[in-house]
């Protein structure tokens, strides 16, 4: 684009450390030009805004997490002190195994797991084949699911809830009711036009020929899928997984209507309905700990979960 | 990527089932046998989702219209007309839930719109740990809501809240925060945008990164300072994303629920942050009247669907 300019322009700034031209190497041209933050003046407004703006996110973003970790190892009068204090003035540790027993913190956690993966594999293996049957086996009346499917996209999920919920209730067909069981979660999961929306655009942009080369040596439509079209897919199913496993997570309002029973519950249901039972610290011991699994999924995949954001076609 | 390995390892195995002849037309019969067999597969593979959607999308969302005008009755269902409308418009909540949805959507939208675009483009300019600042707009969104509503509700407590404690030390005087109808659904606010303003950030970012750099620099050359070059380029340049995402914050922030929920047990004193979602989940789970519910999600639909047609039209010309 625009880095040959940018490179030749930069000459002026001949002080600059390595560090700072590596960060500047082949980065595209924005709003500041290059040759205005070379000079001293803007060299010194760039750092003044840079060292406020990351004090500042510093302080709004991870402030709340410091606040909340040693929150928990306050005991319960210093943690509603007033004035509060900055550090704890001991560390009760055992704030966290109290809150790990006395919430049963360990079945939430369990239970939350076991919802988000069995979410996660239903998701996968009926999401995935829907959308490479609409994508690539074209079958009759594929054009007219796919609409309905991204039709549901335009209905608000809450105005959906209560009717939901009252299938759930009572499925028709099979007369079954599905409260404080699993499959609440899971299947309603599946219905997710957004991520067969995703798969159905990567798998359209795989060659043709790489399928009909497959077709051509004998290999069934499953053979395929399995043997080809997933190992190139890989990108496009770690991004549904995440999301898939982090929106199960996320999810208060549906555990709560259809799993009441209180060893059945998610971490977040759980917390919400035991936290006026339990004393400031321990809660907000148990908070920090529900927050742990999916900060460490957000740390080991942000990359994945960053692109995913950009890639339902919001590209300007 | 290991795609083409297929084509060459696995030509041995024998074709199941079907025989391609790829000379010569193949009779009709064979034809359509093929394609029934291809539409059989096909279907399969469908299937599951297809009775996933009917179960859980398709058949609940005709259940919404048929409940809306019926009611239940000592376990008798009966077509009630337009008795549930008529019995939703004259409950006095309705229009105080409505006018707090509004708000919550235009305080939602000054804050949750406008700062992340401030946001990503003061990010977009910098050449040092970018990566970091990003992560850090993010990490409220990867957190349990319960973590971060509780969290926030333990800052705005009046007595030892630390949202006072900066107010004190700032000078200003304290606030009662959640517990004044005045300042409640501000405080909800704050909270909601803390806790999910990291995606709009990053999307915004990911669009000012496909400005090109030529449109900067003729701005220069016309002289432009820092602020017309923002309105001039900036703002064009992105201004359908820009139009995008703020069409999908009315449609999102309008259906909120777990916040108010959490942060004030749904009403809030005095009623000021009974929102339209939560006014539906009373008549649904605590008065059990799912007439009530199902029309006043129809009529939250209605507007709703207004924003998300201009959402798909909007998206569509994005494609072109």
């Amino acid at each position: 684009m625009a880095s040959n300019t940018l490179v030749s322009r930069r000459g002026t700034g001949s002080g600059r450390t390595s560090r700072h031209r590596d960060a500047d190497q082949g980065r595209p041209r924005t709003l500041i030009s290059p040759a205005q933050l070379g000079r001293p003046r803007g060299k010194l407004v760039y750092w003044a805004v840079f060292a406020l703006v990351a004090a500042g996110f510093t302080l709004v973003f991870l402030g709340p997490l410091y606040w909340m970790v040693t929150g928990g190892l306050k005991t319960t009068q210093e943690v509603v002190q007033s004035p509060p204090t900055a550090f704890p003035s001991s560390l009760h540790t055992e704030n966290y195994s109290q809150a790990w027993t006395v919430m049963d913190l360990a079945r939430l956690l369990l239970n939350t797991l076991y919802y988000a993966f069995g979410a996660l594999a239903f998701q996968l293996v009926l999401d995935v084949a829907a959308a490479y049957s609409l994508s690539r086996l074209r079958p009759v009346l594929g054009k007219a699911i796919l609409g309905m499917m991204l039709a549901t996209l335009m209905i608000p999920a809450t105005v959906l809830v209560v009717p939901q919920y009252l299938t759930v209730l009572d499925v028709p067909i099979f007369e079954r009711n599905l409260l404080n069981s699993p499959w609440a979660i899971w299947l309603p999961s599946v219905t997710n036009a957004f991520n067969i929306f995703l798969l159905k655009r990567f798998f359209d942009s795989i060659p043709g020929e790489l399928l009909d080369a497959a077709a051509i040596d004998g290999a069934s439509p499953l053979r395929t899928l399995r043997s080809l079209v997933l190992p190139i897919s890989r990108p496009i199913l770690g991004v549904v997984s995440i999301f898939a496993v982090v929106g199960v997570w996320k999810d208060f309002l549906w555990p709560m209507l259809t799993l009441p029973d209180p060893g059945k519950q998610t971490l977040n249901v759980g917390i919400y309905s035991l936290s006026n039972g339990v004393p400031q610290n321990v809660l907000i011991a148990a908070l920090t700990i529900a927050s742990v699994p999916t900060l460490l999924i957000f740390l080991l995949f942000q990359r994945n979960i960053m692109s995913g954001l950009t890639a339902g076609g919001l590209k300007g | 990527m290991s795609a083409p390995t297929l084509s060459t390892g696995k030509a041995s195995a024998p074709p199941p089932g079907y025989h391609p002849r790829p000379g010569g037309p193949a009779p009709a019969r064979e034809e359509f046998v093929r394609a029934v067999r291809r539409n059989v597969t096909a279907h399969g593979f469908l299937i599951g989702a297809v009775l996933c959607f009917s179960f859980f999308s398709w058949y609940p969302m005709v259940r919404e219209f048929v409940l809306a005008f019926q009611k239940t009755e000592d376990g008798e269902t009966t077509w009630a007309g337009w008795s549930n409308l008529s019995y939703v418009f004259n409950d006095p909540a309705f229009w105080q839930a409505w006018r707090n949805t509004a708000l919550f959507t235009v305080l939602a939208l000054l804050l949750g719109f406008a700062v992340p675009f401030v946001v990503a483009v003061v990010l977009n300019e910098f050449r040092h740990a970018q990566g970091y600042l990003r992560l850090l707009v993010y990490l409220p969104v990867m957190l349990p809501p319960v973590a971060s509503v509780l969290l926030f509700k333990y800052f705005y407590d009046p007595g030892y809240g630390l949202f006072n404690r900066i107010l004190e030390f700032l000078h200003l005087p304290a606030q009662q925060w959640l517990q004044d109808p005045g300042t409640s659904m501000l405080s909800v606010v704050i909270a909601s945008t803390w806790m999910n303003m990291g995606g709009a950030t990053l999307i915004y970012l990911a669009a000012l990164q496909g400005i090109p750099g030529e449109l900067y620099e003729a701005a220069e050359l016309d002289g432009a300072g820092l602020f017309r070059k923002i309105w001039h380029v900036t703002v064009p340049q992105t201004r359908l994303i820009l139009s995008l995402l703020l069409l999908m914050q009315i449609i999102a922030t309008m259906q909120v629920f777990t916040e108010p929920f959490l942060l004030t047990n749904g009403a809030g004193p005095e009623g000021s942050t009974t929102t339209v979602v939560y006014l539906i989940y009373q008549y649904a789970f605590n008065f059990n009247n799912y007439g009530a519910a199902a029309a006043l999600g129809l009529l939250l639909l209605v507007v709703l669907a207004g924003f998300s047609a201009v959402y798909v039209r909007l998206s569509r010309s994005s494609e072109d």
